[in-house]
């Protein structure tokens, strides 16, 4: 079938071959009607056969009409004259009447009891009243200005085409004089807030002995910590009163109180004294953990702060036990599911 | 067998017009019953814009665009190679010279023969102030397109094709839009490797199309196939080349008849 219809366009061919008086040009508004001039050889044009009933429909379909550019200056031109109008009706100076003399004095001649603000009388610039419409895209021979119109997103396409775009605007922005750009360049950058700013960072406090240390808080599940860690030490951690080793028998918990200090380099540096309650096993060491990080905030540069938050060390654990539901066995669990 | 014997007759028969030469004028996108035709005198009245319509009509190789390209440099430009035999379609048979180590091979005197037809009737196109619109889903070569069809003053597509963008076109930009009078595909397939829909749209609009078709390509619908490579970058640079000189041409071409025929209609 394919075949066929290609054969078919071969034969129109060798038809329109002898062709050669054509010489009207289409003009672009007309785009439906057909244009002939004098054809030498009476060709078997391939017509698209719509019907007028077909038209109207079409036409029907098309939605409200769209102001033209005519009908917009007009309605300008009645709104300045209409204000000169009421500036003389209310004894003010037509040069200097702003839209709140306009304001005032419409609702001075038209005292409405409307409650419904936006249902009294209006008076305003044209522009503010019709809908701004897209302006035709392309020229008076029909063709688009841009060069990629027909791919309908052509503002979003053509920013590829900027020379490498975004590495451009960074460059510019690193030269000595970019203040005179910059203002462009910041409309197309949206500012992100440095999220590290937001730690409240405590001051280092000093003990008797003029060893410094800080003070950290920690929660997880329903444990509760506060953590002090001391500087110029050898590594150890107490909890409770009890060695870490005794009070966390399991390794999984003591790596995540040591997680802080190993991501830091600095194991064997601080000493640590905690206190916890409430949870169980992993929700202490977890709590434990946000404290001791928390209370190493007071030693460490910005930039570790940083990447300790990027780390997930500084930001507490939301996750907690979920309720149960009535007609269900637990959280999510459902009773036995009989089939009689 | 038709299809061969009208293409093999039309060149010898000295008649190498472009088989469409009056398409703009004639049977482009006819919507009006016969009820619905009404006759347009010229829009200039002078004898000279006649002459500049119908002069380029008279020559084979008016843009003398047989200059651009050789054999040789379609062959280094690796457009010769095809797909495996496995990707081979039907209809592009016709158009293979052999098969070697599994690998389709394209005859490149048929290439030569479609290449110079489609690049005669893009320039008689443009000759005449027609649209241009590039087409081509091949992600390598998008900026390569787009860049030209910029430097030429053409318009390209090689981004997501929208269902009805030429079938709906009053909806898709607005009312009174013009349609491109040519499209021309630097690689007939999609993403998915299936056709085009450009391609069966372009039939529906009765816009001509040109076509560099592979040998996984089905070159039925299209008016004028060029068999060819469409993967290779320097295929692709190549083709890219030959439109952009072809269209500058024909449009330099234009400005000179204008102002020859200007003068010497106010001359006369």
């Amino acid at each position: 079938m394919s075949k066929m219809a290609a054969s078919s366009g071969r034969a129109l061919k060798s038809f329109v071959q002898g062709c050669c008086g054509c010489s009207s040009v289409i003009l672009p508004s007309i785009a439906r009607n057909v244009i002939l001039q004098k054809p030498a050889v009476t060709v078997l044009a391939r017509l698209v056969c719509t019907s007028s009933t077909l038209q109207r429909k079409n036409i029907a379909a098309a939605g409200p009409e769209k102001y033209t550019q005519e009908f917009i200056k007009k309605q300008i031109e009645e709104f300045n004259i209409g204000k000169r109008h009421l500036a003389n009706m209310m004894g003010e100076d037509p040069e200097t009447f702003t839209q709140e003399g306009i304001d005032r004095a419409i609702a001075y001649l038209f005292p409405s009891g409307l409650f419904e603000k936006r249902a009294r009388p209006v008076m305003k610039h044209p522009d503010e009243i019709f809908p701004k419409q897209r302006a035709v895209q392309w020229g008076e021979d029909g063709r688009p200005f841009h060069f990629l119109f027909y791919t309908g997103k052509q503002s979003y396409y053509s920013l590829m085409h900027c020379l490498r775009f975004i590495q451009l605007l960074e460059r510019i922005l690193a030269l000595p004089y970019c203040s005179i750009e910059e203002e462009y360049i910041q409309r197309f950058r949206r500012a992100l807030e440095v999220q590290s700013k937001k730690q409240k960072i405590e001051p280092l406090q000093y003990d008797e002995n003029e060893v410094a240390f800080s003070i950290g808080e920690g929660r997880r599940k329903t444990a509760t910590a506060t953590a002090t860690v001391r500087d110029n030490g050898s590594g150890n951690i107490t909890v409770n009163g009890v060695d870490y080793l005794l009070y966390f028998p399991v390794l999984q918990d003591r790596e995540q109180l040591m997680f802080p200090f190993q991501f830091l380099d600095r194991l064997g540096k601080h000493d640590m004294e905690c206190k916890v309650t409430g949870g169980g096993r992993s929700a202490q060491a977890g709590a434990i953990r946000l404290a001791t990080a928390r209370a190493l905030l007071s030693f460490i540069t910005e930039n570790e702060v940083e990447s300790m938050r990027q780390a997930g060390l500084l930001t507490p654990d939301p996750r907690v036990k979920e309720r149960q539901k009535p007609g269900q066995e637990g959280a999510r669990r459902k009773f036995t599911w009989n089939k009689r | 067998m038709a299809v061969g014997l009208l293409k093999k007759a039309l060149p010898r028969l000295g008649l190498a017009v472009p088989a469409w030469p009056g398409v703009r004028c004639m049977t482009s996108r006819l919507y009006g019953t016969a009820a619905a035709q009404t006759q347009i005198h010229q829009p200039d009245n002078s004898v000279g814009s006649d002459k500049i319509l119908t002069e380029p009509l008279k020559h084979p190789d008016f843009f003398r665009l047989s200059e651009l390209f050789s054999l040789k440099d379609l062959f280094d430009a690796r457009v010769h190679l095809g797909h495996k035999i496995g990707c081979r379609h039907r209809l592009m048979e016709q158009y293979l010279f052999g098969c070697r180590l599994e690998q389709d091979i394209l005859d490149l005197d048929q290439t030569m023969e479609h290449l110079q037809q489609a690049l005669n009737f893009t320039a008689h196109v443009a000759y005449r102030r027609g649209i241009i619109l590039f087409v081509s889903r091949n992600r390598q070569f998008t900026h390569l397109i787009e860049s030209m069809a910029r430097d030429c003053g053409e318009y390209a597509h090689c981004r997501y094709w929208q269902g009805g963008l030429l079938t709906n076109a009053n909806v898709q930009y607005g009312k009174g839009v013009r349609l491109p009078d040519l499209i021309v595909f630097l690689s007939t397939l999609n993403n998915v490797f299936q056709q085009h829909v450009a391609v069966r749209d372009a039939a529906k609009m009765n816009i001509p199309t040109v076509g560099i078709v592979d040998s996984n390509c089905n070159p039925s619908l299209l008016t004028y196939p060029v068999p060819g490579n469409d993967d290779s970058g320097p295929a692709v640079e190549l083709y890219c080349k030959l439109f952009r000189m072809t269209i500058n041409r024909a449009k330099d071409k234009r400005r000179q008849m204008e102002i020859l025929y200007g003068l010497k209609s106010q001359n006369d």
